[in-house]
């Protein structure tokens, strides 16, 4: 693979419209819901109401009497072979693993955790027939307060504590470089928890034949939920198949193993019928994975001119109440991000993990990333205003120049490339960030109701996971590879199977620019399968920005292979060696003689036909291959935001938000502009809009899209986004991950701004999310006190 | 059981259905329209958003009997072979990820154009509120839509 070759061709970089587009628009997409077997039957779940119970007995006959019901089970009847749904990352050797059985049958620990399943004909009478099942439960204190869980005394989740697990990181001399430090900057924030809310509900059918099943589901993993099937669930692999439709959203939603995929298959084997389960929304807030949910305490040490010694980090992670797929390892993805785009002496992090009697966490768009950028985004811009110095000058201070890459970071990251002064200076331009500064002034001194704030985010993250070798040292359960398939048919046209399955990513388009531009063959001519275990054996899934940094490498590697056995091919057919043969935009000819050629389609019926094939040469161009990368992928990017936060009521409008993302080389410029808008505005959502909250008995009181925040249209701001352009070396195409970056970046930088624009009045922090309400009472709180009467600081 | 007859997407059909039965699951379960997607249960999103008698009603909040005698329109008969202008628009500024909203999405915008043809940015995102995406950022929805008015839609 050479990037010469690339460089050249037309593919890349261009703004293809989607191929996915055609049965999304019209109605035609094959969602999980709208799948209808012969005999199907509808599951529906009896669901704790405590957060926390003894369950003292489930009676479930008279649901059995409802008209319409099949059957209902209670935990109980699944003791023997529901085991325990699995959690993939234990993160250290002592970590506490409470068994998490997909059905509770002794003791609920969330409310919505399943306590009893009932089958009927269709979705209302299984609905129905809930009601009739009787449960007893003896209520258990609940455990909601990270903190107040880890002390002595505190009634416990499981029986072995409330402590899971504790992750220590520590590079260079800490203590040297907070000992003596001119400056320490300590502060306290709060991730509040979220909930995912991907616009497609999960749903699931189940369907044996004989001693095989089919699993449908609306998941981002179909290879690791049949892996996670046939390892745990005791059902013979090779008799698994698991497909994903089309699925509507993830966000890290659908990276899980739930209890209703494994119960659809265990009910639908014990009927010896199909079954189906669909969420309602409100039952998926309670029991979709939440995300976030950390106290992040982070200190900084500087000298005086703003160069950082040290950084030191300490976490509190709310694991929920049980260990889920990847659950404890979240937070340990943003270990490595504390120190971002900065060169400092030394790092220490620390992570606790608690259990709570809450829906467990996993990932959620950025997965621990976010988290650490918000906080260190968070005290660089504190640490400013410590210092009296313009907070983009602080970072420009501290970050590392374009010329020193590849650079390895205090937490052992080793950054490819990377060009913070040319997106920073973009984004300044687009942004106008001096005249905002002069108006912010000249707001300040008028005494203006409405302050202007600016927010900065120069930030980087780790994606594209990942180095199968380095993911295993963190004790993850699975490699970081990702397998792809490209078959010559032959009439020249090009299937291609990627293990890497999409829903909504555009893989189908950016595969096919992939495929053009390596095979020489239009775009229109290559089709594009994934997310069916039986047509896509191999994969591990969408998730971490990895798509196209690994998956889309596997690709590039196995049009490589197809190259060389074409090579073979029409030396053969053209009388030469095959060292004489180029292949130059899908034609293949000898060297010095580019008249004499065959096109690869050519080629290809060549070896369909097999008539005229070189001697002991297989009759196929198909090619697999797979691949796992050396490194993560490292894009960056300046974002800004400026907020206008009126003072006497506390609303904050965004003015304006202007975003230059740095993602190597583009395949789709359209592609990569969608997936920075959508995740700049799951971010600002955060800043602003959503938490999942509980009440003081456990109750989740943001079940429904009335009340857990999801923006709309009206409530966000016009996103002005540019990129720079600085290629990955660590891969051939040059690429970056585009899919969380828009995540991690935003938040911060609307906080940021939101602060900026009080600090006169004293202000240095509005809990997210910040709504008019903490606003208000954060300037209420300040004005009370007497603070920044002065013009404010510290 | 109630008898209901009910025109959708230009085919007339008469059924009995459960008085409690809602409209989006008359459409999806008993007559296959699939096209018209449920994202929650209290009306907030808007994914179900189908044209009732030309005017734009969430169907998750319309029982199938206060349908009868009525002409629905979903995502799947909005066009006649061609693209509608909305669905042109949406392709062509990448207005859609997943696509489980656009449908109702585009049904909603519809209702939007008819009732004011040249709406403003700030109209779109307002006109569109009751419709939520969690992919694209609303970005390219706007453009689309304001492509869409531009080329002219037809109510």
């Amino acid at each position: 693979m050479t990037t010469d070759t690339q460089a050249a061709a037309p593919e890349l970089g261009k703004a293809r419209l989607r191929k996915e587009d055609a049965r999304l628009l019209t109605g035609q997409t094959n969602w999980t819901d709208n799948i209808v077997l012969p005999g199907m039957l509808h599951m529906c779940f009896v669901r704790s109401p405590f957060a926390h119970a003894r369950i003292t007995s489930v009676d479930v006959s008279a649901a059995r009497d409802v008209p319409g019901v099949i059957a209902a089970f209670s935990g109980a009847d699944f003791a023997d072979e529901q085991a325990s749904l699995p959690c993939g990352w234990p993160v250290t050797e002592d970590i506490v693993m409470p068994p998490h059985p997909p059905m509770a049958t002794d003791e609920v620990r969330y409310v919505g955790e399943a306590v009893a399943v009932v089958i009927a004909r269709d979705r209302y009478e299984a609905a129905d027939a809930i009601a009739a099942v009787d449960v007893n439960y003896e209520p258990l204190p609940p455990v909601l307060d990270m903190r107040a869980a880890l002390e002595e005394g505190s009634p416990k989740v499981h029986e072995a504590g409330n402590k899971c697990y504790v992750w220590p990181f520590v590079q260079g001399d800490i203590d040297a470089a907070f000992r003596d430090a001119p400056v320490v900057v300590e502060r306290t924030y709060r991730q509040q928890r979220l909930i995912p809310c991907a616009m497609e509900p999960r749903a699931v059918v189940a369907s044996w034949v004989a001693d095989e099943v089919t699993l449908w589901s609306s998941t981002q993993i179909p290879h690791v939920l049949r892996f996670a099937l046939g390892a745990f669930f005791g059902i013979p692999e090779q008799n698994i198949r698991v497909i994903a439709p089309d699925v509507g959203g993830g966000f890290g939603s659908k990276l899980q193993v739930t209890a209703e995929e494994v119960l659809a298959v265990l009910v639908a084997r014990k009927l010896g019928r199909p079954v189906k389960w669909t969420e309602s929304r409100s039952e998926g807030n309670l029991t979709v994975h939440h995300g976030r949910d950390q106290w992040q305490t982070i200190r900084v040490a500087a000298d005086r001119d703003g160069r950082l010694r040290g950084l030191d980090v300490d976490l509190l992670a709310d694991m929920g109440a049980y260990l889920m797929l990847v659950t404890p390892g979240i937070p340990l993805l943003g270990a490595f991000m504390y120190p971002a785009i900065y060169k400092m002496d030394a790092y220490s992090f620390k992570c606790t993990g608690v259990f709570t009697t809450k829906m467990p966490t996993d990932a959620y768009r950025g997965a621990g990333r976010p988290e650490a950028t918000f906080a260190i985004e968070r005290i660089m811009d504190e640490l400013a205003v410590e210092l009296g110095m313009d907070p983009l000058e602080l970072r420009e201070r501290n970050w590392i120049k374009h010329e020193e890459f590849p650079y390895t970071t205090i937490a052992t990251l080793v950054y490819d490339s990377g060009n913070y002064e040319a997106a920073t200076a973009r984004a300044k331009e687009l942004f106008g960030y001096d005249e905002l500064r002069a108006e912010q002034k000249a707001r300040r001194e008028s005494g203006d109701p409405v302050q202007l704030g600016i927010g900065i985010s120069t930030f980087t993250e780790m994606c594209g996971l990942a180095p199968s070798r380095v993911v295993g040292s963190l004790r993850y359960g699975v490699g970081g590879w990702e397998n792809a398939t490209v078959r010559v048919l032959a009439t020249g046209k090009i299937e291609v199977v990627t293990g890497s399955s999409a829903h909504g990513q555009g893989h189908e388009t950016a595969w096919s620019q992939i495929v053009a531009d390596k095979l020489g063959v239009p775009f229109e001519d290559i089709r594009v399968l994934h997310g069916d275990t039986q047509v896509s054996a191999k994969g591990m899934d969408t998730y971490g920005s990895r798509s196209l940094t690994v998956g889309g490498i596997a690709l590039a590697g196995a049009c490589d292979k197809v190259i060389d056995k074409a090579k073979r091919v029409a030396a053969h057919l053209m009388e030469a060696s095959e060292n004489d043969i180029e292949f130059v935009n899908g034609r293949l000819h000898v060297r010095g003689d580019p008249e004499q050629g065959r096109t690869i389609q050519e080629i290809a019926l060549a070896t369909f036909t097999a008539h005229n094939f070189p001697d002991g040469t297989e009759p196929s161009l198909d090619s697999e291959h797979t691949f796992d990368p050396e490194n993560f992928s490292f894009p960056h990017g300046t974002h800004l935001c400026a907020t206008e936060v009126d003072t006497e009521t506390g609303r904050v409008t965004i003015r304006s938000y202007v975003a230059v993302d740095d993602v190597g080389k583009v395949v789709n410029p359209l592609i990569v502009e969608g997936q920075v808008h959508g995740g700049i505005v799951q971010g600002i959502a955060q800043a602003l809009y959503e938490e999942a909250v509980y009440d003081d008995d456990g109750n989740l009181l943001t079940t429904t899209l009335a009340d857990y925040l999801v923006p709309s249209a009206a409530d966000l701001p016009h996103l002005t986004t540019d990129r720079t352009e600085t290629p990955a070396t660590t891969n051939p195409l040059g690429v970056k991950g585009v899919g969380e970056a828009g995540t991690i970046a935003s938040t911060p930088a609307v906080v940021n701004a939101i602060v900026d624009a009080l600090r006169p009045m004293g202000i240095d922090d509005v809990p997210m999310p910040c709504t008019p309400e903490r606003v208000w009472r954060a300037i209420q709180s300040a004005r009370d006190t007497g603070a920044g009467q002065n013009g404010g600081g510290q | 059981m109630a008898s209901i007859t009910v025109t959708v997407d230009g085919v007339r059909y008469s059924d009995e259905v459960e008085p409690r039965l809602l409209l989006v699951h008359y459409l999806r379960d008993r007559l296959g329209k699939t096209g018209t997607t449920v994202g929650c249960d209290t009306s907030n999103c808007g994914a179900c958003t189908v044209h009732m008698n030309g005017v734009s009603v969430k169907s998750c909040a319309v029982l199938a009997v206060q349908a009868d005698g009525t002409e629905i329109t979903t995502i799947q008969g909005l066009s006649n072979g061609e693209w509608h202008p909305l669905q042109q628009a949406f392709n062509t500024e990448h207005a859609l990820q997943c696509g489980y909203c656009t449908p109702g999405m585009i049904m909603a915008a519809a209702d939007l154009l008819r009732t004011n043809p040249h709406p403003s940015d700030e109209q779109i995102r307002d006109g569109l509120e009751g419709n939520l995406c969690r992919c694209t950022g609303y970005e390219n929805i706007v453009r689309a839509v304001r492509r869409a008015a531009e080329s002219g839609v037809t109510p």
